[in-house]
């Protein structure tokens, strides 16, 4: 059983600790091959050929749009699921057809499934069956004071903030230390500001206790923040894994640039690691040949006030720390994001500048 | 890896739960199936030529046009009832709504033989209305007094189902008539009661079925329908081929009543199709005029339903010389109804669990087929159910004939649908993702059912005993043909006085299925309330 830390605070975001990009990780815990899944009721599988490792200690994000098969790899791993095809180890054991209750794997599910019938205390200690009571009861209470319930043991579920409700959903599954746990949507039931505080917290936590995460989510803006590496998923297959920084600063692919972020998307001519564009011959952030597809970010454009610029601004949203613009330049409308600083009119004659490499589309 | 073993599906490994919950289950579609075989049987015993003579002999034709005039005259009458009713409470401010709506629900408490002896106790030369008030009628009886003894008690069902079709109702889509300009009367008619039909024909299901098993009231008022000529043919005529022929065509009959109903209900489509938000509830102001002719309305059905079994009751009460000599032999009858009720609610439950389970966790071909199994009992008429089961006891197990288990156990299968329907919601309304997280803390799946399941459907489950205890505390038909010599619960009791016409000595054992009728009602109400 993990040694638990006294008592952690929540303020302050966790240092991020990510891993390399493609590289295995050091010690491999999970390793997923081949994941294949076809409901009855389905005319393509829902998942299909999906392989990953997770390290010790790692966060990982399953992100993707609804009905990608993020949810059915998740519920695959934690043995709801039987894969049609494929192989989950964990430590080296074949767990692929084994039953949940046999995997010691934890699962914090989107409703938070506490039982309705027992209080807090006794849903904590759920899961520690195998262990004498008293002893129970104590590591029940200490999760408790982890994740900052203390006080609330005899509350029954329903008398709980969506919030509280969560902390107990992860104290119950971080209870009994699985080396592993899979959260599917775990803060889609909370509000906005609760999100970003309570994303940070489990993070932490998961990072204290030592134990490993897979999260399921559609939000790329929480995938980016909670997770070391993000698995990006379209249409049943996983397209690109990286950390955060790698997959928004070079996506692989169009759908890839425009799920994560907002993109541009330019064509151009492309020669090694410079391409010809309608705006001049830029870099190119990897090499490429012939005809390319070019992702932009919004914030990698310069918008210059110019009265005898060919553009001109069709839109603005002035959004606090930055402001947004629809930049019409003949058939095309570029988005741009630049400072709150001085702002430009709608209707206003602009020029458009890229300053920064441009990322070729397989 | 090689390619096949990419295509090829995972090996099939049941879980263990499932293989538990699906053996009980087909166990408990046997039980209920099984047994009809002998009824089967037993009728096969005869000849192609007596077959043909018994189903064309003129008196099983006039069996069959009496069923189905009964049925047709009931339900006309119970939705004459029910109908106006429904729509005052629903869409009038007619003041006393809520008592109305607690009234129009009071005579499920009066169980058909109780109308029907409170029907007969009115005439004669000792009767209410001769004593009280100096009038002699004649006895009721044929198809006038079944009809009014069966939807006087059943309309009940037909109120609650519109009053619910009525709050289902989108107010919208006659106001969207209106402004088409349809006439009120045009609206009612083209949108109002299209949108009431698939719960009006609900009702008329239950009270159907319940009309053409119907044996207690038909018997007092001497009706010659399918089921009385059962009673007849197997307790004085002794024709137990011709008996389980009638049994045959009363389950027919029942069955094509079910698959008419399910016909007609396929090709509706009543949901509300717009994500518009549903208008706020209005009602109709009504004039004066229209106030008092709704209450007339209201307290001559309640007067009929409620007032004529209390008053009669407590007449023939009042009469009762000796109550304390009769208080010892209410008691043993009301313990015996009581030592198979109980058990029998305790059981259905007990059956109804593995079939709810299969229904919402294991949904499969096979669970689809139990669950329709499970229904069987409730959808027979009781007395041809009852019937097989003699037969069953009778050739297949003689260790089970006329013993208390065998009386218990067709309690159960004939009323497990009612305990399985609360079950089941409950069911429905338990999270998977909770079971599912047990599991993920490593508790097995029976654990899980033990642990987690059971204690979160438990309102549920007590429901359904509930249900099936106050049900069977008054159950009639089944007890006749099953109960063990000797054995005299409160239903068979009261019955056997009032067909001899001793009218004063039923009356202590009518007015004890009353009260605990109440009970039932008492418990319809309360979870009308929640719904």
């Amino acid at each position: 059983m993990n040694t638990l830390p006294k008592a952690l605070s929540f303020k302050m975001p966790a240092e991020a600790t990510p891993l390399g990009y493609r590289a295995r990780p050091a010690k491999v815990l999970l390793e997923v091959s081949g994941l294949r899944k076809q409901f009855a009721h389905g005319d393509t599988p829902a998942v299909e050929r999906v392989g990953f490792s997770l390290g010790e200690g790692e966060m990982l994000a399953l992100l993707g749009p609804s009905g990608c098969g993020k949810t059915t790899t998740l519920r695959m791993i934690g043995g709801f699921e039987v894969p049609d095809a494929g192989t989950i180890t964990l430590r080296g054991r074949d767990i692929t057809r084994l039953p949940p209750e046999a995997r010691g794997i934890g699962f914090v599910f989107q409703d938070y499934a506490l039982f309705p019938h027992l209080n807090v205390l006794e849903n904590v200690r759920f899961g520690l069956r195998k262990m004498p009571r008293a002893k129970a009861e104590a590591r029940a209470r200490e999760m408790l004071a982890l994740v900052g319930l203390s006080g609330l043991e005899a509350r029954k579920p329903h008398a709980l903030s969506g919030g509280q409700q969560q902390r107990v959903a992860l104290a119950r599954t971080l209870a009994v230390a699985p080396p592993l746990v899979l959260m599917d949507e775990p803060f889609s039931n909370l509000d906005a500001a609760m999100r970003v505080e309570t994303r940070q917290e489990v993070r932490k936590l998961l990072k204290a206790t030592g134990s490993a995460g897979v999260l399921v989510t559609h939000d790329q803006e929480e995938a980016l923040a909670i997770a070391d590496r993000i698995a990006v998923m379209e249409a049943g297959r996983v397209i690109q894994i990286g950390t955060p920084d790698e997959i928004y600063l070079n996506p692989a692919s169009e759908f890839v640039a425009s799920f994560l972020g907002r993109s541009n998307i330019l064509r151009g001519n492309a020669n090694g690691m410079r391409v010809d564009t309608s705006f001049g011959t830029l870099p190119l952030s990897r090499a490429a040949n012939g005809a390319v597809n070019l992702a932009v970010r919004p914030e990698q454009i310069m918008l210059e006030p110019d009265p005898a610029g060919p553009a001109s601004v069709v839109g603005r949203e002035f959004r606090g720390h930055d402001q947004l613009y629809w930049v019409q330049e003949g058939e095309r409308c570029m988005l741009v994001i630049s400072g709150p600083g001085a702002s430009i009119g709608v209707g206003e004659k602009v020029r458009l500048r890229i300053c920064d490499c441009v990322v070729p589309l397989t | 890896m090689s390619l096949t073993t990419v295509i090829s599906p995972a090996p099939w490994r049941l879980p263990r739960a499932r293989v538990i919950f699906s053996a009980l289950g087909l166990l408990i579609g046997g039980l209920m199936v099984l047994p009809l075989i002998w009824l089967v049987m037993r009728a096969a015993q005869a000849d192609m030529a007596q077959v043909i003579g018994m189903l064309t002999r003129p008196r099983t034709l006039q069996l069959l046009i009496n069923t189905g005039l009964l049925v047709v005259s009931t339900l006309a009458l119970a939705t004459a009832m029910a109908l106006p009713l429904a729509w005052l409470v629903s869409r009038t401010d007619l003041p006393g709504r809520r008592l109305i709506n607690v009234l129009a629900v009071i005579p499920l408490a009066v169980p058909g033989y109780v109308m029907a002896y409170a029907l007969i106790g009115l005439s004669g030369n000792f009767g209410f209305m001769n004593q009280v008030f100096g009038v002699t009628i004649p006895r009721l009886q044929g198809l006038p007094g079944a009809t009014i003894a069966l939807a006087l008690y059943t309309f009940p069902y037909i109120y609650l189902n519109l009053r619910a079709a009525f709050a289902g109702l989108d107010q919208s889509l006659e106001e969207a008539a209106r402004a088409l300009g349809a006439t009120p009367r045009e609206v009612f008619f083209r949108v109002t009661l299209p949108h009431l039909m698939p719960g009006l024909m609900a009702g008329w299901l239950v009270v159907g079925l319940y009309v053409i098993g119907d044996f207690g009231a038909v018997a007092l008022m001497r009706f010659e329908v399918f089921s009385y000529a059962i009673y007849i043919q197997y307790s004085a005529a002794f024709d137990r081929v011709y008996a389980a022929w009638l049994a045959l065509m009363l389950i027919v009959i029942a069955l094509s009543v079910v698959w008419w109903e399910s016909r007609l209900r396929e090709g509706a489509h009543f949901a509300r199709t717009g994500s518009g938000a549903g208008a706020a509830r209005r009602q109709l102001a009504l004039p004066r005029a229209g106030q008092a002719l709704g209450w007339a309305f209201a307290a001559l059905v309640v007067l009929a339903s409620i007032g004529l079994p209390i008053a009669v009751l407590s007449f023939w009460m009042v009469r009762l010389d000796d109550l304390p000599g009769v208080l010892p032999e209410l008691f043993r009858a009301f313990s015996q109804s009581l030592s198979v009720a109980a058990p029998a609610a305790l059981l259905a439950a007990a059956m109804a669990l593995p079939v709810a389970v299969l229904a919402v966790r294991y949904p499969s071909p096979l669970s689809t087929l139990i669950n329709r199994l499970a229904f069987v009992g409730y959808a027979i008429p009781a007395l041809a159910f009852a019937l097989a089961f003699v037969f069953f006891s009778l050739h297949g197990a003689r260790f089970l004939y006329q013993t208390h288990l065998l009386l218990v156990t067709v309690y159960a299968l004939s009323f497990l649908a009612l305990a399985l329907g609360p079950i089941r919601s409950a069911l429905y309304q338990a999270r998977p993702s909770v079971e599912e997280s047990a599991r993920a803390l490593g508790h097995g799946p029976l654990s899980v059912f033990a642990r987690v399941t059971l204690p979160t459907i438990r309102p549920g489950v007590i429901a359904g005993m509930v249900l099936v205890f106050v049900i069977a505390m008054k159950e009639l038909p089944i007890a006749f043909l099953l109960a063990p010599t000797g054995f005299r619960p409160l239903a068979i009791t009261m019955f056997s006085r009032t067909s001899e016409g001793m009218l004063m000595e039923a009356a202590p054992y009518a007015a004890a299925i009353m009260a605990f009728s109440a009970l039932f009602v008492g418990f319809v109400l309360r979870h009308d309330k929640k719904s």
